[in-house]
């Protein structure tokens, strides 16, 4: 009987003449075993005479020897200063104020520098109009340790000095002379800097100055400057904004140059009953989106038809019904708010940017503010377009470019051959990037954490830019050279500071103590505006390309920067590479986003493989003649049916390591620099691998994240929102945090501190600063794409996301209550695994919730993690053998083992690979061996410092003074770290705030970290 | 391994330097053995350079040289050297170089009224030294000027080198040979009684042959190697023994892997704490400054060492003789590493601008996964710096005096009490927890410094 059965090994060989089975019985591999890989070159191994028993002896001698050689220890050299600047101590870190001011960023941030090298970048807290220290500033720090940096000038294509750059550069110039040269750079919203270039163009007639934003506002600057005067961008105060409707604007992204979370936080927090509304009206799914009370995912045309009815002059009638029900909603919730109504578009049209002003002026909202504008940005697409054409077309002969990268991010693809034929071509380049490379002359420059400058940020308050360190390699910058041509003998330093003098701090103000602070509130009127002959707007252009609705079988794809990599300058950056987009989740890439129904239409699949690890599909994007090839396809959920979403800034060649050549590269649809477009989507063959950290997109009905509603907040007791979970003890319930409930007896922790950290998920807007700050501090190595999609991610702080699978999470519990019985839970349970096409978003920081009874710690076999009196759950790195039985223990999964050895190994070639890189290494945290486990210590390196500090001085501690590295980085002030056994602290009233909760509390781990309850404003009367 | 790796990891291996003081020992006994003749040589000399002094004496600006030196040393060392330009020039026989008391007198008293009023002497001296104002001095009498420029006017003493053999050390050096003799001597007895008592014992034998007398063999019997084999237990109850002891000493040998105790590098410098904490009583802290700040105790930068050897560029005789004859070391020769080092030149007195760092070689090194704050210990607790590096003003060499073992740390952490004396941050955490605890004193432990995060983060 036995003998007749017939095992199959695969369906395959059901057929009979398969070829694969029969070679398969041929073979046992089914491919080769790569040996020669393994065992090296084949050639030398059979011309070499070493026999396997010489092979043995020099094994077991070099064995012996390193055996012996290894008891004894390294001689370490310590090399002293020759003579020591004052201000340095070794071991105590000195903090500088300075300004970041790149073009697409801008920030007031303090610098902390170690032994006279930056580490890290901090909030300026002087600052109060400073812009937002985001992700890509925090992480700004490693893009100056960059080995790929310029390490000086070049000219026709060698390596030169500054004098032959001056010469050739002076030659150059004076037979350019009556010769239309561009000089094009970035927005440096420097009062200096203008006048500078001023002077410049007074000895240089033939040069004109355009400037170039590579993500460009120009609409809304054109409709601020039709409007008030001033070519600035309008500034907002969410914080005072009772009704916001935001349509198309990712204002916590990086609409309009971002920053504006702080704010939208403060009126997010439920106070004396009230919270503003947030109503979004966009096509992909952004920040502000999974942010808002409401959001309602509208098309890019469609938008345009919904601001219009909202600012009060338009139909309806293109809309469908239920956006026609959000926006009279929206709009009467306007109507009833007033002045402290607002909205906000980021549609690249004039027309829309001037209806918007219009309408809050015409409330009078106390949100918008016009008389103090920001000047972050000045580009004009029509003057950049008209460079565009003239490089192509020959009219412009010279093109000089400062902190920009044409060659990458204009649109049209003949660009790049026009370029070289140029006359004369200057780069101001950090990097070899594509635009520096195919220049006649580079002109290396420092990073801004090695040079001077100024800036005015915002109309009225001016910042500083000083050098933190000594420039690493023999750069030069912009500023200086300019100088250096129109034959000042001043350094920029001193140009500055003359500069100052004379205007901003001429109404009575310090140099010293500006440059202490590095912010100044001025009330001088200092222009960055230059006089330039403008060649009028694109409106007709922008308006009539994308804003239509598209033709049959097209989409409307909405450009977007990402958190992570922004315009794209920071690309060689793997702190920014590895922080997954908080939307998405995923990191090392971008895709088109598109919605569910659009992709079943086109056949388009995201799923994932045995590991877990996302694959998705690929298509071609097409927009005209343009073709973007094999862009993997992401389903975003809440993505508008019919549009589609892409991030810039992605596939970067030039200048870039080759671990972080990521993405596509979106510029080419950039089309006229407007974010809105019409393509079309083909689908082509193969998968893309995903490096998405987040496999499970939904709570199933879980209160991880509580979240409850504004009316049900007011309303109701605390025990009907936000419950403490029961326990079964003798078949009686009891609440999980009665003394009876524990394992344990408890410890007394009343003497000393305690720490505690509270996070706000209803000030919390996902935007990823506190993940690279924890970066910087805690020496977290960075793993890789492959490493990544294994699940293998060493953040010590993630955020996760969730979405709804029903319309609300609300929907979601009660679905999960309502299910009964095997058929309906199985079936249900299934269901509620997909989110829905509009799911409601929550986002919720993870990191180790130093349990004050942790699981990790009872089941370590060599004690490794232990408790501390302080609350913090220690983690002693040189006694862990690496079990990993307290990862799998962990009910939080907030523990990161070390599969790698990730510094020093050229299969992680980050920068922990190399001397450069290194020197952003925080010397008071270690560095983890492979092997060890490792997590959040609650920044115990910072506490202890606060705690030396105090008993240095004598004194306690002020509740102020005890920061991690998230709750310093967090703008929002979601994040709250301090010690509840000091009863003034913060952190203390937080957590006797009721809506306080800890992550799974029926646990019963006790968490020191604890969460408050999400509030939504659902009213929509 | 912690950031520091971009420091300056050398591969190569310790040295160790168990007989670092036996060439220079060697070379001692040599050089007394030469100089021990030479001695009545150099005595004729100096009593020809007595007669000079008491010629300088009846002189010119005559004065006392002796309470001259002390005058000397008190108010102008810090400026001038007899026999090298300083700040000042170099002040030897001053007095027959200008030939005028007068003058000196008006000079030492105030310089710049010389240089005001035109004094040709003076204006030209002011402006070879770059305008350097000489500190007026009008407090000194005539007669104390007089007996500042009678110790100028000494002349030069020969070098003293010469006199040091003749000292007690020299006949100790004796004493170590003639030790070695004596043993020789004795030796050589024993030798001859050995030999002696075999022939005595072969004569004896010879004649009890003669005589007939028969010499009884004893009984065979299994020698005992063999008797021991045979007995089992007796093996088993070795084996266990042995291996027990062996596994004691191979975890002895082990635990002492990495652990550095009695580390004493030789410094591209040779640095003598000796001289400057024991003998000239300099604070640690003034070199290592950043011991109450930071967790560096921090190595002194060079500027550092310049505050005092801008001055100081050679030891007094007595300390240079015996750098040469105890240590082997020229210590005159180290001050001008040092000098190289930080770009000095002596001659013009002035910084070149050319440094090159010295490269120490870092003897306490803690594991990276350790973290230690001094300041924490220095500034809060109040710890002697002795306690954990030793008697550093005896060193002439520095070194490791603690194991810097975990063990170690540990036992003083529980030992010590904390120091809660006028410090705020204590007052509150001390009294709960001595309350809890029932103690007086809370310990450093009881405080929470035996928790692993406390120290490795």
């Amino acid at each position: 009987m036995a003998s007749n059965k017939k095992y199959w090994k695969s369906v395959e060989e059901l057929n009979e003449n398969s070829s694969i089975v029969e070679t398969l019985k041929q073979n046992e591999f089914a491919e080769p075993i790569p040996t020669d890989e393994f065992l090296g070159n084949k050639e030398n191994l059979e011309t070499s005479s070493t026999t396997r028993r010489d092979f043995l002896k020099y094994v077991g001698f070099s064995t012996a020897a390193a055996t012996l050689a290894s008891c004894e220890g390294p001689v370490i050299k310590s090399i002293p200063y020759v003579v020591a600047p004052d201000e340095i101590i070794p071991g105590v870190a000195n903090y500088y104020a300075s300004t970041i001011a790149d073009g697409f960023d801008f920030a007031n941030v303090l610098v902390k520098t170690r032994e006279g090298r930056p580490i890290k970048i901090e909030r300026n807290d002087l600052a109060k109009h400073g812009g937002s220290v985001n992700a890509r500033v925090q992480a700004s720090v490693l893009s100056m340790y960059d080995k790929n940096r310029l390490q000086g000038p070049k000219v026709d294509g060698k390596d030169a000095s500054w004098s032959d750059l001056d010469a050739a550069v002076a030659t150059k110039l004076g037979t350019m002379a009556g010769q239309d040269v561009v000089l094009l750079t970035q927005t440096f919203a420097s009062p200096s800097t203008t006048k500078l270039i001023s002077d410049f163009k007074a000895k240089y007639p033939n040069i004109r100055h355009v400037v170039y934003d590579t993500v460009s506002s120009s609409e809304a600057l054109d409709a601020f400057q039709n409007k008030y005067g001033t070519r600035a961008l309008a500034d907002y105060d969410f914080s005072k904004a009772e009704v916001i409707v935001s349509v198309g604007a990712d204002f916590i992204g990086d609409w309009q140059g971002g920053g504006y979370e702080a704010g939208y936080a403060k009126g997010r927090i439920p106070k004396n009953g009230k919270m503003s509304r947030h109503i979004q009206f966009e096509a992909n799914m952004s920040l502000s989106g999974a942010n808002a009370d409401k959001r309602v995912p509208v098309t890019p045309s469609q938008q345009m038809a919904v601001l219009l009815a909202l600012t009060g002059n338009g139909s309806t009638s293109s809309l469908p019904e239920n956006v026609v029900d959000a926006v009279n909603k929206a709009k009467s919730q306007l109507q009833k708010a007033g002045s402290k109504g607002v909205i906000i578009t980021g549609l690249p049209n004039v027309a829309a940017q001037t209806s918007v002003l219009n309408y809050n002026q015409s409330v009078g909202s106390v949100v918008m503010d016009t008389t103090k504008p920001r000047m972050t940005s000045m580009g004009n697409a029509s003057e950049v377009l008209n460079v565009m054409n003239g490089v192509i077309s020959g009219s412009v002969k010279g093109l000089i470019t400062v902190g920009v990268n044409p060659v990458y991010s204009f649109p049209n693809p003949q660009f790049t051959e026009a370029y070289k034929s140029l006359g004369m071509t200057l780069a101001f380049s950090m990097k070899e990037d594509e635009t520096a490379s195919l220049a006649q002359m580079v002109a290396a420059t420092p990073h801004y954490l090695e040079s001077w400058g100024d800036t005015q940020l915002k109309k009225g308050s001016f910042g500083l830019i000083q050098p933190t360190i000594r420039p690493l390699f023999n750069t030069r910058q912009f500023q200086d050279c300019l100088l250096k041509w129109t034959e000042n003998s001043k350094n920029y330093y001193e140009y500055i500071k003359e500069f100052w003098q004379g205007t901003i701090l001429a109404g009575g103000g310090s140099w010293n103590q500006a440059l202490h602070d590095g912010v100044f509130e001025g009330a001088m009127e200092v222009s960055t505006d230059e006089e330039t002959t403008s060649v009028g707007t694109l409106e007709a252009s922008t308006s009539n390309g994308a804003l239509v609705a598209p033709v049959q079988g097209g989409l409307e794809l909405t450009l977007y920067t990402k958190t992570g990599l922004g315009d794209g300058q920071q690309a060689n950056n793997p702190w920014l590479q590895e922080l997954p987009d908080p939307i998405t989740r995923a990191s090392w890439d971008n895709y088109v986003t598109v919605s569910a129904a659009d992709a079943a239409e086109m056949g388009l699949e995201n799923f994932n493989v045995a590991n877990g690890a996302l694959n998705g599909s690929y298509v071609n994007v097409k927009m005209g003649d343009v073709v973007i090839e094999k862009v993997p396809v992401l389903i975003q959920p809440g993505q508008a049916k019919g549009s589609v979403g892409l991030a810039l800034g992605y596939g970067r060649k030039a200048a870039i390591q080759q671990e972080m050549q990521t993405g596509v590269n979106a510029y080419p649809l950039y089309n006229n620099f407007s974010s809105v477009q019409n393509v079309t989507l083909e689908k082509v063959a193969g998968t893309h691998e995903f490096a998405c950290i987040q496999l499970h997109n939904t709570m199933m009905g879980r209160d991880i994240i509580r979240e409850t509603t504004l009316e049900i907040f007011n309303t109701k007791d605390v025990e009907h929102w936000n419950p403490v979970p029961m326990v079964s003890k003798d078949h009686q319930e009891i609440p999980v945090t009665s003394p009876d409930a524990d394992l344990w007896d408890e410890f007394d922790r009343s003497i000393g501190h305690h720490f505690n950290l509270s996070v706000d998920l209803n000030a919390c807007t996902g935007c990823g600063a506190c993940v690279i700050a924890c970066h910087a501090e805690n020496n977290v190595p960075v793993v890789g794409k492959s490493e990544m999609r294994r699940s293998r991610d060493m953040h010590w702080l993630r955020i996760d996301r969730y979405y709804s699978s029903e319309e609300s999470f609300g929907e979601d519990t009660e679905k999960k209550e309502n299910i009964s019985g095997l058929g309906s839970s199985l079936s249900e349970f299934g269901e509620m695994e997909h989110p829905a096409a509009n799911p409601q978003v929550a986002f919720q920081p993870v990191m180790c919730q130093h349990c004050n009874h942790a699981p990790c710690e009872t089941v370590c076999p060599v004690a490794a993690t232990s408790h501390g009196r302080q609350g913090q759950n220690h983690m002693a790195y040189n006694r862990c053998v690496g079990t990993r039985y307290c990862a799998n223990n962990c009910p939080y999964k907030v523990r990161r083992f070390n599969w790698f050895l990730y510094a020093e190994n050229d299969e992680f070639d980050y920068n922990m690979n190399n001397d450069l890189g290194r020197m952003v290494l925080n010397p008071d945290v270690v560095v983890r061996s492979r092997g060890v486990m490792e997590k959040c210590s609650m920044c115990i390196q910072m506490t202890q410092k606060t705690i030396l500090d105090a008993k240095k001085e004598g004194k306690p501690v002020k509740d102020s003074a005890f920061k991690t590295a998230c709750s310093a980085a967090c703008d929002t002030g979601a994040i709250q770290f301090g010690d509840i056994n000091d009863h003034d602290s913060v952190v203390y009233k937080e957590k006797n705030d009721k809506r306080m909760y800890h992550l799974l509390e029926a646990v019963g781990t006790k968490p020191n970290v604890f969460y408050q309850v999400k509030v939504r404003n659902t009213n929509e009367a | 391994m912690r950031a520091k790796l971009v420091d300056n990891n050398i591969t190569n291996r310790m040295k160790k330097v168990p007989y670092r003081n036996l060439p220079s020992k060697l070379s001692f006994l040599l050089l007394a053995f030469l100089l021990t003749f030479s001695v009545t040589i150099f005595a004729q000399e100096e009593a020809a350079a007595s007669e000079d002094t008491a010629a300088a004496q009846t002189g010119p600006c005559a004065g006392d040289p002796a309470n001259g030196e002390a005058l000397f040393k008190a108010n102008c060392a810090a400026c001038h050297k007899l026999d090298k330009k300083m700040t000042g020039p170099a002040l030897r026989g001053v007095v027959a170089k200008y030939n005028d008391c007068d003058w000196l007198h008006e000079w030492i008293k105030n310089s710049q009224d010389l240089v005001k009023s035109g004094d040709q002497r003076a204006v030209k001296i002011f402006e070879e030294y770059n305008g350097a104002v000489m500190t007026a001095f009008p407090q000194l009498s005539d007669q104390d000027i007089d007996d500042i420029l009678a110790y100028t006017s000494q002349p030069k003493p020969e070098p003293v080198v010469a006199e040091v053999p003749t000292g007690t050390d020299g006949g100790g050096s004796d004493s170590g040979v003639t030790n070695s003799i004596i043993l020789a001597a004795l030796a050589l007895v024993f030798l001859l009684l050995v030999i002696m008592l075999f022939l005595v014992n072969k004569t004896l034998r010879r004649i009890a042959e003669a005589n007939g007398v028969t010499y009884e063999e004893g009984e065979k019997r299994t020698p005992i190697w063999k008797a021991f084999i045979q007995n089992q237990f007796l093996v088993l109850v070795t084996c266990i023994f042995l291996l027990l002891g062996a596994a004691y000493f191979a975890y002895g040998w082990m635990m002492q892997v990495g652990v550095d105790q009695g580390y004493a590098p030789v410094q591209p410098i040779h640095y003598s704490h000796r001289i400057h904490a024991g003998v000239n009583q300099i604070d640690c802290n003034y070199c290592h400054s950043s011991a109450r700040r930071s967790k560096h105790s921090g190595i002194p930068s060079l500027n550092v060492c310049m505050n005092c050897h801008k001055t100081i560029s050679e030891v007094a005789e007595g300390t240079q003789s015996e750098g040469q004859k105890e240590y082997g070391v020229d210590y005159n020769a180290e001050i001008k590493k040092l000098y190289a080092a930080v770009g000095w030149d002596e001659g013009s007195q002035s910084y070149t601008g050319e440094t090159k760092p010295v490269e120490w070689v870092r003897i306490h090194n803690l594991p990276d996964f350790a973290y230690f704050n001094h300041s924490q210990h220095v500034t809060v607790a109040g710890v002697e710096c002795q306690k954990c590096h030793g008697p550093v003003e005896e060193y002439e060499i520095m070194e490791q005096f603690a194991p810097l073992t975990m063990g170690w740390c540990i036992n003083c952490h529980r030992e010590t009490n904390i120091q809660v004396e006028d410090n705020g941050y204590y007052e509150k955490i001390h009294e709960e927890l001595s309350k809890k605890y029932g103690v007086d004193k809370l310990t450093a432990a009881q405080m929470g410094g035996l928790e692993c995060g406390k120290c490795h983060y």
